[in-house]
């Protein structure tokens, strides 16, 4: 089996052109980060609000244990056959899945947010209001840079949910490396499944490992040595 | 020039944090908010940049009522220092002083030379601006946290506790500094503690608030430990308040010349506690010439006792009296031998001067 | 009936789901104890052993579920391969929360416990374990949720449990199974969630003291 997989998976052939590891894995991409843009666009403004105003707090703490109990591939069936019929055109296979892995996405980056306004020393606020920094001063200067680290391990976690869960939704139709996983099952191709498990897990290492590069280089250095000491 | 006029600070819940206080801080010096925790000393202070807002009265600054100026910009021309410095995490620490220059507009260079002025002022070096709040101590990060005050020029400082975090000797620098600057700069420096010792080292003018927010007495020093104006003050001022009040009191004594000698120069057996001074005259110590005679050996100088600078208070004075093995405390200028005084001297000057009462029947003076 | 199930298909499902959630999430304690123990023993460990097992949660569950017939030898089909699997995120889940509750116990506490004569292993049994009990739950609750939530994926490759209730359900384009499993699997999951909380509430007496923490 092993020796079949490898063999998949070096077949030039199975990487190149329309459907290929290649392109599913643009696609996977595109889609993942797509998904991860629009969630972070609603969660990070909403987590900043909640942690600067403290408003709607109860929200924010148990969103996310909440939506963790919620099995990903349950919602994305019932998405898809509520939302199928009421849509038309190219994106009307894919829209339901997207959608879906935007909601999933979601409660991680606003806890994250908000959990890191929240860690904000409260002296530093007490003193950037006292120097005579409006609210958004405030939130702009002291809070956002010092809740990036937590911010960042929020849109991590979320870009694994969607990464995982954009492989399932292959199921429903949505392009990109699950499909290897879902047609090789149909068709019982374990070389293919396997392979393109393979494929999806690199895929997943690759991004998380980005968004830590990321996450180094976005975090101010004095934040660094604040966690290390 | 910052007048409390009848200002109160209700809660919605109905305690009162501070009960219709009127107090009038004085251009210069360092006045100080002393009380027990939930006096309302920290809501007063935090009331004259409006971080809080009071419920009736209103405060002047220069003559003009602060409410009438947007709180923003009214602090930005007011300097704040708080307990754990509050500094900014991500900023390096030229960053963090370049905080109040910055949001008065001034362009990067104007606001970089202040922040960099502001930092030597506070005793930190070039090396030190660079790096970020947690590679520093904590007393060095209450220095950082004195520059981002002073960088924006405000001619009025508030400190909310600022030193009660660091470790005692620390907090000895830090207040000699903030008195140095104080003096070099001509602030107006409203500072609020809970220690009452520290309110007497640093305070020209001291307002004790007691329980229920309210000002028990806005004094001097020397007053306030002289005459407490009520129990709650004397209680709060302490037990120790006769010693302390020595600290206020500069007695003219006349100092007595006294003769020195140097190590290795003969001095006759019997002469009893003698005083060893070096080649230039300041004083080294005392030896005690009782069953010998000859040339003093440098082994038997003993470096006991304090030493009081000429001019000093009753306490400097009466200290070094008290802890020379002689009994004469040495007085000095400039490290040079002036004389010495006992203890009875300083006590018949006091008494002499009114610092002290003389009881019926004691010896009008003694020599 | 409810929704188009019948009473015991669903009893079955859940019992079939209770089972590939649960057994992982006692296997992963067991690995994670040690394991997080190291981490919070050793500076230089630490990273390696936190970085390491957190790396195994980035792999997504479809494609680990059909990883590891390659690695284990397994056929697809076997339940071995979801418990493993789910024993694994566990273990990636846990390993840094037990080595923060060990981490949490106060440094006095251990040195007392040492200077009274306890031995290493003795110690860690008796004094650093239970006093971080209340962390060590609190993540093995997180574990739980969502083992039971991803579990359901496993549905996707043929293992029967609450997730069979979805692919049925959508390939017969009925709505009833699927809500009716998702219902399921959010109860088991606050089942479970409250049962962990409980247990813990029972080894920690000394943090119900009237007046709290």
């Amino acid at each position: 089996m092993i020796g079949q997989t490898f063999q998949w998976l070096l077949d030039p052939a199975n990487w190149t052109g329309q459907g290929g590891i290649l392109a599913q894995s643009l696609a996977h991409l595109r889609y993942s980060f797509l998904a991860l843009l629009a969630a972070a666009a609603v969660a990070v403004p909403i987590g900043l609000w909640v942690g600067h105003t403290g408003r709607l707090r109860w929200l924010a703490v148990n969103l996310t244990g909440a939506f963790r109990a919620i099995p990903s591939l349950g919602v994305l069936f019932i998405a898809v056959l509520l939302l199928l019929p009421r849509l038309r055109g190219e994106w009307a296979y894919e829209a339901p899945a997207l959608i879906v892995l935007v909601l999933l996405a979601i409660p991680p980056i606003l806890s994250g947010t908000y959990a890191g306004v929240q860690a904000t020393d409260p002296a530093a606020r007490d003193a950037a209001r006292g120097m005579g920094m409006t609210g958004a001063q405030v939130l702009r200067q002291v809070e956002v840079p010092g809740a990036l680290p937590l911010i960042m391990s929020g849109l991590r976690s979320a870009m694994l949910q969607i990464i995982g869960t954009a492989t399932i939704a292959a199921i429903v139709g949505l392009g990109g490396l699950g499909r290897f996983l879902i047609d090789g099952q149909a068709s019982r191709d374990y070389a293919m499944m396997a392979g393109g498990s393979i494929a999806v897990a690199a895929l997943a290492l690759l991004v998380d490992q980005v968004l830590a590069l990321v996450q180094r280089a976005a975090v101010s250095p004095g934040l660094r040595h604040a966690s290390a000491g | 020039m910052i007048r409390f006029e009848d200002v109160t600070k209700r809660y919605a819940d109905g305690t009162v944090a501070v009960d219709d206080l009127s107090l009038e801080v004085p251009r210069g010096g360092i006045t100080v908010l002393v009380g027990p925790s939930g006096c309302g000393k920290t809501t007063s202070l935090r009331m004259i940049n409006r971080m809080v807002e009071p419920t009736s009265g209103r405060i002047l600054l220069e003559g003009e009522d602060i409410s009438q100026r947007p709180a923003a910009q009214l602090r930005r021309h007011i300097g704040y220092v708080i307990q754990h410095a509050g500094l900014f995490p991500h900023r390096t620490v030229l960053a963090n002083v370049m905080t109040v220059p910055r949001l008065l507009g001034w362009d990067r260079g104007k606001a970089r030379a202040a922040a960099i002025e502001a930092i030597e002022k506070v005793g930190l070096t070039q090396d030190q601006a660079k790096r970020y709040p947690a590679q520093l101590s904590g007393g060095q990060q209450q220095r950082v946290g004195v520059a981002r005050a002073l960088a924006g020029d405000p001619t009025v400082v508030l400190m909310d506790e600022p030193f009660s975090a660091v470790d005692p000797i620390v907090r000895g620098d830090l207040q000699a500094e903030v008195r140095r600057l104080q003096q070099d700069l001509g602030i107006t420096i409203v500072m609020v503690t809970h220690d009452i010792d520290e309110a007497l080292t640093l305070g020209d003018k001291i307002a004790v608030m007691g329980y229920g927010g309210h000002l028990a007495q806005f004094a001097s020093p020397a007053e306030l430990l002289a005459e407490p104006a009520d129990d709650f003050v004397a209680d709060f001022v302490g037990k120790d308040r006769g010693y302390r009040a020595l600290s206020f009191a500069a007695p003219d004594v006349a100092v007595r010349p006294e003769r020195t000698v140097r190590v290795g120069e003969n001095v006759a057996a019997g002469s009893g506690w003698v005083l060893v001074a070096d080649d230039e005259g300041m004083p080294q110590g005392w030896v005690d010439v009782a069953g010998w005679g000859g040339p003093v050996p440098a082994e038997k100088v003993r470096r006991f006792g304090t030493v009081a600078e000429a001019g000093a208070s009753a306490r400097t004075l009466l200290d070094a009296a008290l802890s020379s093995p002689s009994g004469r405390g040495v007085v000095v200028e400039d490290g040079h031998l002036v004389g010495t005084v006992t203890a009875d001297q300083v006590l018949a000057a006091m008494r002499r001067e009114g610092h002290v009462a003389t009881p019926p029947g004691s010896p009008e003076e003694a020599p | 009936m409810i929704g188009g199930v019948a009473w015991e298909t669903l009893g079955e499902l859940t019992l079939r789901h209770l089972y590939l959630a649960g057994v992982p999430l006692l296997l992963g304690l067991l690995v994670s104890l040690p394991l997080g123990w190291l981490a919070a023993r050793s500076r230089w460990l630490q990273t390696p052993v936190v970085a390491g097992t957190s790396l195994l949660y980035t792999i997504p569950s479809l494609a680990l579920f059909i990883m590891l017939p390659l690695i284990l030898g397994t056929r697809i089909l076997d339940d071995a391969n979801v418990l493993v699997a789910m024993t694994l995120y566990t273990v990636a889940l846990l390993t840094r929360t037990v080595a923060d509750g060990f981490g949490s116990v106060p440094g006095h506490v251990r040195q007392a416990a040492t200077a009274m004569g306890y031995g290493e292993l003795r110690r860690v049994v008796s004094v650093d374990l239970p006093l971080a009990v209340p962390v060590i739950t609190a993540g093995l609750r997180v574990a739980a949720v969502s083992n039971v939530s991803i579990v359901s994926i496993a549905a996707l490759i043929g293992v029967s449990q609450l997730g069979m209730l979805f692919t049925d359900g959508f390939n017969r384009n009925a709505m009833g199974p699927i809500v009716v499993g998702v219902l399921a699997c959010v109860v088991l999951a606050v089942t479970l969630d409250a049962a962990i909380a409980g247990l813990s509430k029972v080894l920690t007496p000394w943090l119900r003291s009237g007046a709290g923490a």
